[in-house]
């Protein structure tokens, strides 16, 4: 079983992300479960959302306390110091950000993407409110290997409720652009 | 792999649910919208704008309304549906007593929820056990699948002759109602070969005028129908069965009855449980006995009719049995846990341990179902609260 948690603010789409993996998962004929964990409904608070992949039916419903992978779509929200609780070792760290992987602090395979410009670039939000959950799957799908860059993409086309074709663009940029801070 | 591929959809339990009252043909919906819930009725509203199902969608101004709204449209033969959740519940409650009273078979969503005050959204389920003294067949789930399934399954059950009583399906908040998981959506036809349309004996004739609910003296038949509602109850484990395997032969999904086992066969120690913490606890199970502890799971599907005899029998040769309610009966135990002591009364002499676990949503972790494994092998009897702080 491989469980991913996603951390974002409300608004930014981190359920959507977690939904997108499931399902880019599922289509390949994989066990997929995704769910969000609500702080308070607002936008701007924070969010945490779940993805457990497996081969065969996922029984456990916690929430997810050891982590394969983290996301992180908001990288202010790493200033609250438990988004990088229970990570596994040999886990993944991938956050939105323009900088250097080397530069996160953690033990972690860490990775960054600056989907924030990604998104601009492609016209999905603006530099107030950009549209970058579509972007972390990509670069998701990139540093784990975890589902193959078409049904990342094709996920992204399914489930983007609107400018399908700039979300599935964005996606495969972010997939093409990822930094990782090891060699995978 | 193999038996992944048999799904066709992902969806969340909501989404499940709506496709549960579309393939079951539902003629009326009516609806008041609640946080969690909502998502259902808002699917619904879409299959009806888009002219996926002929329902009449009535938006009403209460849930008090939606139950009278559904009342009324059952009353002249239409299947009916609704959906609610938490407080909305509670503001039903007294049309619930109405709708069983009747004998009108409604099938009703809820999405279990915390009550107030303080606010939570989160999953808990007192707000359906405050209803299970309404007279309505109550059915716990614990997957999107058996949410659906639950919708098709309950109406066949709901409408048979032998029980004439509404059902209400449960999904705990956002652990299943906002949590995607795969589906096996059924086709049309395989339903409506399960499911045969509604043909309600005694609906409101305008060529056969009648008298509905009107009165009773107290030597009048009041007490006889009621004993009647009980009778109908308690035999409606009968009906249940029996559709229950019918399901099983249309679609290949075997569900057990009113209660389902797992892994009993050789447990001395055993923890009751419902909803998505049958689930998880499931998955515990399984890692004990991978850890050579002979424990198993007993999960109550249905709590109305509550499935005394069923449990009793289940745990004869244990040495010791938990109980998890994610309810309160103020003052009192667990619902579960009081009515599982009232079905081994007599009957079995195995310590009973009740606990009470992640009330208003708190997670029920791994580690907290192996604390409570942990004392029903020590045989403790008392009443527990699990996970919870000292002082706040």
């Amino acid at each position: 079983m491989f469980e991913v948690r996603f951390h974002g603010r409300g608004g930014q789409g981190a359920v959507t992300a977690s939904e997108i993996l499931a399902h880019a998962a599922f289509n390949e004929g994989k066990y997929a479960v995704s769910f969000p964990f609500f702080g308070t409904e607002r936008r701007g608070a924070p969010v945490t959302a779940f993805t457990r992949i497996d081969d065969g039916p996922i029984l456990i419903k916690t929430q997810i306390y050891n982590p394969d992978a983290v996301v992180i779509l908001d990288p202010y929200v790493m200033t609250r110091g438990d988004v990088l609780s229970g990570i596994k070792n040999e886990g993944y760290l991938l956050v939105n950000t323009p900088q250097d992987p080397a530069r996160l602090g953690s033990e972690s395979k860490k990775a960054t993407v600056d989907a924030t410009s990604i998104a601009i670039a492609r016209g999905l939000g603006d530099r107030t409110n950009p549209i970058i959950n579509t972007s972390m799957i990509g670069a998701l799908a990139r540093i784990t290997g975890l589902i193959d860059r078409e049904s990342a993409i094709d996920a992204v086309r399914e489930l983007s409720p609107r400018k399908k074709e700039e979300n599935a663009m964005a996606a495969a940029d972010a997939y093409d652009s990822v930094r990782m801070g090891w060699v995978r | 792999m193999q038996a992944v591929q048999k799904y066709n959809a992902i969806m969340t339990g909501n989404e499940a649910v709506a496709f549960g009252a579309k393939l079951a043909r539902v003629g009326f919906i009516s609806a008041y919208p609640i946080t969690p819930q909502t998502t259902i009725v808002e699917k619904l509203a879409e299959m009806v704008a888009n002219r996926e199902i002929s329902a009449h969608y009535v938006e009403v101004e209460s849930e008090h309304s939606a139950m009278a709204a559904v009342f009324a449209s059952e009353l002249v033969g239409v299947r009916s549906y609704t959906a609610t959740s938490s407080h909305g519940l509670l503001y039903m409650h007294e049309m619930l007593h109405w709708t069983a009273g009747q004998r009108l078979p409604v099938v009703m969503s809820v999405v279990n929820r915390a009550l107030g005050p303080p606010w939570n959204i989160w999953t808990e389920q007192t707000d359906s056990m405050n209803q299970k003294e309404t007279g309505w067949l109550q059915v716990y789930c614990e997957s999107n699948q058996e949410a659906l399934d639950s919708i098709l399954m309950g109406y066949k059950i709901a409408e048979s002759p032998d029980v004439l009583l509404p059902l209400m399906s449960m999904e705990d908040a956002f652990i299943l109602s906002h949590t995607s998981e795969p589906v096996i959506l059924p086709d049309q036809d395989q339903v409506d070969s399960f499911l045969p349309p509604l043909n309600l004996s005694f609906r409101v004739d305008l060529k056969n005028p009648m008298g509905y609910g009107s009165y009773s003296t107290p030597d009048g038949p009041y007490m006889e129908l009621r004993k009647d509602m009980m009778d109908s109850l308690r035999n409606s484990r009968k009906v249940i069965s029996k559709v229950t395997k019918e399901f099983g032969e249309t679609f290949g999904r075997n569900y057990s009855g009113l209660i389902e086992k797992f892994m009993m066969e050789d447990a001395e120690y055993a923890i009751i449980a419902s909803g998505t913490l049958a689930s998880t606890g499931k998955y515990v199970v399984s890692k004990l006995r991978q850890e050579g502890k002979k424990v198993g799971l007993i999960r109550v599907r249905f709590f109305r009719p509550f499935p005394d005899l069923e449990i009793a029998e289940a745990v004869t040769d244990l040495k010791g049995v938990g109980v998890i309610d994610r309810s309160t009966s103020y003052g009192s135990a667990g619902p579960t846990a009081l009515e599982v002591r009232s079905a081994l009364y007599g009957k079995s002499e195995i310590p009973v341990a009740a606990f009470i676990a992640g009330l208003g949503g708190r997670d029920v972790k791994v580690e907290d179902f192996e604390k409570m494994f942990q004392y029903v092998e020590q045989g403790k009897t008392g009443n527990f609260y699990i996970n919870v702080k000292e002082a706040c």
